[in-house]
């Protein structure tokens, strides 16, 4: 029947097309309302810099891009040489308690975000750490390690174990050959992880919201207040449309990285 | 190699296995082992805790506003995964059968929105529904009846919005588990007379069972503990079960009822994790 199955092909088609549809337009509106040249934003009232022009002179919104950096860097940093440390382990040893401790070490991924916020800012307060930089990291790193290990470890089952061996049986101590043999064939993967978590960590609003500090914020933050604030705002689409562009890059490279093999 | 000849650990595994541990059990383990004990204790007058233990605050969940709540959480996670379901079943089996040049972009086109910003994805749509937004522009444009979501319907906007949040969630284990499949096996359905729809019925639709209650189970979850999308859609007033949460820490100062809810979320979610890997194996993470 030929023509039944060309009719159920195309209704395939349209609903692949709405889906497409629906997962973009919201991102290409917020896009092209950010150059309107319009406070009332529904409106199309010509193409206009003025509100990214408006942001490169708000000084605010620097301080907690800066913010939003040291922290994405440090957080990254941690989570990458512990996820890597993770991955190496699973892959490489057996031992008692490895489901415990693979457990532990993955369940944030599947923790709503609120949980593990405020199981942090509960542990805060009874110990009291007094919240600042320190208190956002620390959370970033529990949110974003999983992600590190899983990326490593996909690449650590795609490779070579003999060139390791071959490398103990010219000499090369166990050092050495992590250090030239295992690390350079792994780098991509945890490049690629190190750059998951740092788009991770740039985007997460919920840990840090309950976690910061009085006067640590960071854009996501801030975007967060201005919209609490005033609405929706043309320069509220500005900067969400430069953290989506940013974020889109960061997961084309991370994904590039991941596959290159 | 894990142990040496007198079977004792090396050196290099304790030094790859004590700092992560160390982070995980400070960071992770034990924040939720004092969430636990804090759900047994009573609330301060002043919003501390006081270490009378107590079950009141699992109690309390029995109160009709609370356990509406809570209800109304699952019912809204439960609606959100029938409605993945139904979108995302046809387009994973439109992706495994599509010619590989373009599965390749359209699978990337799927993925990359959801590494980005939930936030800001979340606001783009807030910017859409609200009164006067885009949609009601539209609509008055041509000459229907505004619709007005947000504020009117503020529990589809959030069910909206939960959906375009997770629907990729739905739509790639249901697209591993398709791709997998053998061709010969509709073509042997074919071959003994079997319509496309029955053999859709007996042999595609079995065969993508553990992709359908994968996917179902990891929309399911988020859903659940929803923060952002009521927040946002509802301007603090829209309570899912996540924002209860939330407020509890916030303006309510009730930690232990807050923990209490948290552990009750918790449960929950692990159940559907449980069942996840139950079906995936876990070697697959």
């Amino acid at each position: 029947m030929p023509t039944r199955s060309s009719a159920l092909r195309s209704v395939f088609r349209i609903n692949a097309l709405f889906i497409y549809f629906f997962l973009y337009a919201p991102i290409l509106v917020l896009l092209i309302f950010s150059f309107n040249d319009s406070r009332y934003t529904v409106s199309w009232q010509g193409f206009s810099l003025r509100w990214y022009g408006a942001l490169f002179q708000n000084s605010i919104l620097w301080e907690r891009c800066l913010n939003s950096l040291i922290i994405g860097l440090v957080a990254t940093l941690i989570a990458t040489v512990l996820g890597t440390s993770a991955a190496l382990l699973l892959e490489r040893h057996r031992f008692p308690g490895r489901g415990a401790y693979m457990a532990a070490v993955y369940l944030p991924i599947i923790m709503p975000d609120i949980i593990l916020a405020i199981s942090l800012s509960l542990f805060y307060g009874l110990v009291h750490l007094p919240r600042g930089f320190a208190t956002i990291i620390i959370g970033h790193v529990v949110l974003t390690l999983p992600f590190v290990t899983i990326v490593v470890r996909a690449r650590l089952r795609g490779f070579d174990r003999q060139l390791e061996e071959a490398a103990a049986d010219l000499g090369a101590n166990e050092w050495a050959t992590f250090r030239r043999v295992t690390l350079p064939l792994i780098a991509p993967g945890i490049l690629g992880g190190a750059l998951l978590a740092f788009t991770l960590s740039l985007d997460d609003f919920v840990l840090t919201f309950f976690t910061k500090g009085v006067g640590v914020d960071t854009l996501p933050v801030l975007i967060y207040s201005m919209q609490r604030k005033f609405g929706v705002t043309p320069e509220v689409n500005a900067i969400s449309s430069l953290l989506l562009l940013n974020s889109t890059l960061f997961v084309l490279l991370s994904l590039r990285l991941q596959k290159h093999r | 190699m894990t142990r040496d000849a007198r079977g004792r650990f090396s050196r290099d595994f304790y030094i790859l296995l004590i700092p992560t541990l160390m982070w995980v059990i400070c960071f992770f383990v034990v924040p939720s082992g004092l969430m636990l004990a804090t759900s047994f204790a009573q609330r301060g007058t002043h919003g501390g805790i006081v270490w009378h233990w107590t079950l009141g605050n699992y109690a309390a969940l029995g109160q009709p506003l609370y356990g509406k709540i809570l209800l109304n959480s699952l019912f809204i996670a439960a609606c959100t995964t029938v409605a993945c379901l139904i979108l995302g079943y046809p387009l994973a089996y439109y992706l495994a059968r599509v010619r590989s040049r373009w599965r390749n972009v359209l699978l990337l086109l799927l993925v990359v929105p959801f590494w980005t910003n939930f936030l800001v994805r979340t606001y783009a749509w807030k910017f859409i529904l609200r009164t006067d937004g885009l949609l009601d522009r539209v609509f008055t444009a041509l000459h229907l009846p505004a619709p007005d979501l947000l504020y009117q319907h503020v529990q589809f906007s959030v069910f909206l919005g939960l959906v375009y949040g997770y629907l990729a969630f739905m739509v790639l284990p249901l697209y591993a588990s398709l791709e997998k499949q053998d061709p010969a096996l509709l073509e042997a359905a074919h071959d003994l007379g079997a319509s496309p729809l029955a053999s859709f019925r007996h042999v595609t639709l079995p065969l993508s069972l553990p992709g359908v209650i994968a996917g179902s189970i990891l929309v399911f979850i988020p859903s659940l503990g929803a923060y952002i999308t009521p927040d946002l859609f509802g301007g603090g007033k829209y309570l899912m079960v996540g924002n209860l949460i939330g407020q509890q820490f916030g303006a309510s100062l009730n930690w232990p009822f807050g923990s209490a809810l948290s552990y009750v979320l918790m449960t929950l979610v692990l159940l559907g994790a449980v069942g996840y890997f139950r079906m995936m194996g876990t070697e697959e993470i």
